[in-house]
């Protein structure tokens, strides 16, 4: 169904081709995941299907790109329409009208669909997506899970064979992108559509794919074949294969449930035994010392003082209640994970911790001054906060710019930032643009020009979207070294993963309600949706990362060869 | 019977061509009169709609800014009169300082005193200006300016989604520009002041740009501009014909307010241009490579909503001729009297209240956080 022929693309003015030589074929009715880590070209390859590469964005293509017979040299994206649906990263950037049913019904006009075809359509594809309940529902009054559901719908009433998706799930909390996985699952067995996605959160959707294409990077070859076999050997693979890989599982798991069934032996050996808790460097303690060890200053991190506290914290977006009644202790040295629904209101208690908002009611202090009346400068210094979207709080032309400017902003001798830049990341160009930089370096740097200033709050508005996991892996001990300095850290997160290997706390967040507060492991192990990965294989053993495994594995086998 | 109850007949949106011809037909009567009780009774007849007939969309929100936008008028219209207005005798309420301009500003004043007569006859001119204003809002309000645009013929189609886009810029931009405004005093710099405004230009002007971009390529890959089958030359007949025709329809309409303008260039060009458009329409029509989903149908409540505008117009016009205070006079000051036929005309148009269909329910409440901080974010946009 798709075909790519030696395709070697190079961005204009690029020294080195995104894509060399790449060339592979995905039969039809197939679920193809992209894997690859960032800045790898899985977007380029991914809008090289329907020729929006190199048609918008320049450049040179070399060799040949087919989609159910056609080649995208000879004719324009939009006369692919019929044939390929493409939903970009960002949905809402997408649409074009302003009702779900109109936005359904667009690609048809364009098409010229007969109007009662078009209207039987329409009603297929409200029910195929779960939406016949929204479909009046003005496109701005969605929520994202919602959004990204209709701009699959939007270019599924067209009828295309292949259906194109970049990272359809990684705005979405953990339940809204099960909604939107198993909707594309649909499409693919009752439909036989042939899906091509690129996905971060392999965890997600691995389980779900038919076939891997492993996109190496700037002049690495394109790998394409089994997901087990591909993944044996990828860079990039989720925790139950990573669990799979230590535990020495064949053929390796990649659902939580093949896993579970491959674990029943892991389970019995590791039982004895309960996990350290993060950071702590120790080894896992054997049952008898457990209740030793959780008496001991209530987990394992010596806790400072208070560092914010809001109390009885109430928001509002006209008459809808953001945050209701929110109490609230943030101690120096502690992680705290914020977790919830998309629109649970973890955005909106972050600004408040800043000062962008003023609470409706309620107090919120931070380092016991109510950041909302500080001027700018002096918030800095109490409370820093790398917004969703880490590209915002970047103005310059270059990285060396950006560094300086950050000295000036926070009254710092000159080359503070840089500083703090390379002990997060070392080695990034000063010369390079911000645009240019990876999604994970971007983060460092505006991390840096946040730290800088040596703010004892630090908050994180999540943190790993757009990140690969080496990325998300050196972000969890940049976290880890910020708390050990006796920094409280924030984070508002729909990962699970990371929550498990970084937070001692997890708070969760419902309708602006705080709902569960408490150990990260307590909250984060029981709950179906909040449990990380290697939480399901193992239950109910309280173990959440594949570290904490590996550790007491290797204890268990010094231990066996000692006696 | 209250506009309000629930009814039988089944909810739909009206046609928005009819609540377009109604509110034409109020803002036509509002700027043939300055008598402000019966600019007064249309700006009533027209809330009145709106409230009893409004759909809960976020478009549908936006009804009280172009209040505000009409009272912001009014006030820019008295207070200009104020300052440079031409000083003819009359009741002298109080007087402000008088500039005398050098030789080259003569012509001008500055100052002097104020009257009475001078601040009712500038209000009225507001007045007038800002019901107009209010009808259009109405119009936006009732139906949103997407339908309205769908409901263009085919060969307007593609200019109407290119406004449509135009339409969502501004509320967007707002949305960036609030987001840059936060980033900036999250790195500590001040968020007012000409240095904020300079520092936030790119970031906002590049966000918008991102934005068209990844549209762009979204409606080129959903098909937007696709030619399929349709001829070449009937393509680009059309475009001529549509392109000429609005140059012609736009001479046309400034010669026949202009007096002097030749002959040729006033009601011939007007018609000339008028059938330019509609060949060109007909022409775009037969185009079968365009299809219209649910289109908008034209029932006996469209009838009824459209008449109503119209019997508003033909009350004026019936006033003006039996002589009614359509333009009460300000010089000397009189109280103004309603005219009657006018009055009754704008009172029929309050009939959409009850006839018009009620709007179903869209979105009664906004399924999240995220939804209503931006429903919020183009409530204040708009």
């Amino acid at each position: 169904m798709i075909r790519f022929e030696h395709v070697t693309f190079t961005y204009p003015d690029a020294e080195v081709p995104t894509l060399v030589d790449v060339d592979f074929v995905v039969p039809e009715g197939e679920l193809c995941l992209v894997v690859g880590t960032t800045g790898s070209g899985k977007s380029t390859l991914l809008r090289a299907v329907n020729g929006l590469v190199p048609r918008f964005s320049g450049g040179t293509l070399q060799g040949r790109v087919w989609v159910d017979g056609r080649s995208t040299d000879e004719v324009p994206p939009r006369e692919l329409a019929d044939v390929v649906g493409l939903v970009g990263q960002d949905p809402a950037a997408g649409f074009v009208t302003d009702v779900v049913e109109d936005e359904l019904a667009h690609v048809m006009e364009n098409l010229g669909v007969a109007p009662d075809v078009m209207r039987r359509r329409v009603e297929d594809v409200l029910d195929l997506l779960g939406l016949h309940e929204l479909r009046n529902r003005p496109l701005g009054a969605l929520s994202g899970g919602q959004q990204q559901r209709v701009a699959i719908g939007s270019v599924l009433t067209a009828g295309p064979r292949v259906l194109v998706l970049d990272e359809p799930t990684s705005a979405l909390d953990p339940a809204a992108a099960e909604e939107v996985l198993a909707a594309l699952t649909r499409l693919v067995h009752d439909l036989g559509i042939t899906v091509l996605l690129a996905e971060h959160r392999l965890e997600r959707v691995v389980q779900y794919a038919d076939r891997v294409v492993l996109v190496g990077g700037p002049g690495q070859p394109v790998v394409c074949g089994e997901p087990a076999e591909i993944l044996a050997a990828a860079p990039v693979v989720p925790p139950v294969v990573e669990l799979g890989r230590l535990a020495g599982w064949s053929p390796l798991p990649l659902s939580v449930r093949d896993a579970r069934r491959a674990a029943v032996e892991l389970r019995t050996r590791l039982a004895p035994l309960v996990p350290a808790s993060p950071r702590s460097g120790g080894a896992p303690a054997s049952r008898v010392t457990r209740d030793l060890h959780q008496n001991a200053v209530g987990g394992a991190r010596p806790v400072g003082e208070v560092v914010a506290r809001a109390e009885g914290l109430h928001a509002s977006y006209g008459p809808v209640a953001a945050l209701r009644d929110v109490d609230l202790e943030l101690r120096a040295g502690e992680i705290v994970a914020l977790m919830g629904r998309n629109g649970a209101g973890k955005s909106t208690l972050l600004s408040h911790l800043v000062g962008l908002k003023v609470p409706g009611r309620g107090t919120v202090l931070v380092g016991g001054r109510e950041p909302h009346s500080l001027p700018a400068r002096e918030v800095v210094r109490s409370a820093g906060l790398v917004p969703q979207d880490a590209g915002l709080l970047l103005y310059h032309d270059t990285v060396a710019a950006e560094c300086t400017a950050g000295d000036r902003d926070a009254d710092l001798a000159p080359g503070t930032t840089r500083a703090v830049l390379d002990r997060l990341v070392p080695g990034i160009d000063p010369r390079a643009h911000p645009r240019d930089l990876s999604e994970g370096q971007r983060l460092a740097l505006a991390l840096a020009v946040v730290l800088a200033a040596e703010p004892p709050l630090v908050l994180l508005d999540e943190p790993t979207r757009g990140l690969d996991y080496p990325a998300k892996h050196r972000l969890v001990r940049i976290l880890g070294d910020l708390a050990a300095e006796g920094r409280a850290v924030v984070l508002a997160t729909h990962d699970v993963e990371v929550v498990a290997e970084v937070a001692d706390r997890a708070i969760v967040l419902a309708e602006g309600e705080i709902v569960a507060d408490g150990p990260a492991r307590e909250v984060v192990v029981h709950s179906p949706v909040f449990a990380p990965q290697v939480a399901k294989v193992l239950a109910p053993e309280p173990w959440l990362t594949v570290g904490e495994v590996a550790a007491a594995l290797e204890q268990l086998a010094g231990s066996g060869s000692a006696s | 019977m209250s506009p309000t109850s629930r009814s039988t007949r089944p909810r739909r949106l009206l046609h928005p061509g009819a609540w377009w011809l109604w509110a034409a037909g109020l803002a036509v009567v509002a700027l043939r009169t300055t008598n402000p009780l019966l600019l007064g009774l249309i700006l009533g007849v027209v809330a009145f709609v709106v409230a009893s007939r409004r759909s809960d969309a976020p478009w549908a929100m936006s009804f009280a800014g172009y209040l505000k936008l009409g009272a912001f008028v009014i006030a820019i219209r008295m207070v200009f009169p104020i300052l440079f207005g031409n000083r003819l005798p009359g009741t002298e309420l109080f007087t402000i300082p008088s500039v005398t301009l050098p030789g080259w500003a003569a012509g001008v004043s500055i100052g002097g005193p104020v009257t009475v007569e001078m601040l009712v006859g500038a209000f009225y001119q507001g007045l007038r200006l800002a019901v107009v204003i209010v009808c259009v809002g109405a119009a936006n309000t009732l139906c949103s300016p997407y339908r309205m645009l769908r409901a263009l013929p085919n060969a307007l189609y593609e200019a109407g989604v290119a406004v449509t886009v135009a339409l969502t810029f501004a509320p967007q931009l707002a949305i960036t520009a609030r987001r840059v405004r936060e980033a900036r005093r999250l790195r500590g710099r001040p968020t007012k002041g000409p240095s904020a405004w300079r520092g936030s230009m790119l970031p906002v002007l590049e966000g918008a740009l991102e934005r068209a971009v990844a549209l762009a390529a979204s409606m080129d890959s959903r098909g937007y501009g696709r030619h399929g089958q349709s001829p070449a030359a009937i393509r680009r007949t059309a475009a001529a014909l549509t392109l000429g025709g609005m140059v012609l329809v736009a001479i046309g309409a400034y010669g026949v307010l202009d007096p002097s303008v030749p002959f040729v260039l006033r009601a011939p060009a007007l018609l000339a241009g008028g059938a330019a458009l509609a060949g060109a329409l007909v022409m775009g029509g037969r185009r079968s490579d365009r299809t219209r989903y649910r289109a908008d149908r034209w029932l006996a409540a469209e009838w009824v909503v459209s008449v109503c505008g119209l019997v508003a117009v033909v009350g004026v016009v019936v006033s003006g001729r039996l002589g009614g205070t359509l333009d009460p006079s300000v010089y000397p000051l009189e109280v103004p009297q309603l005219p009657v036929a006018a009055a009754l005309g704008v009172l029929v148009a309050v009939l959409p209240a009850w006839v018009a269909p009620e709007p179903p329910e869209l979105a009664t409440v906004p399924s999240s956080v995220e939804a209503a901080a931006s429903a919020r974010a183009l409530e204040v946009a708009a």
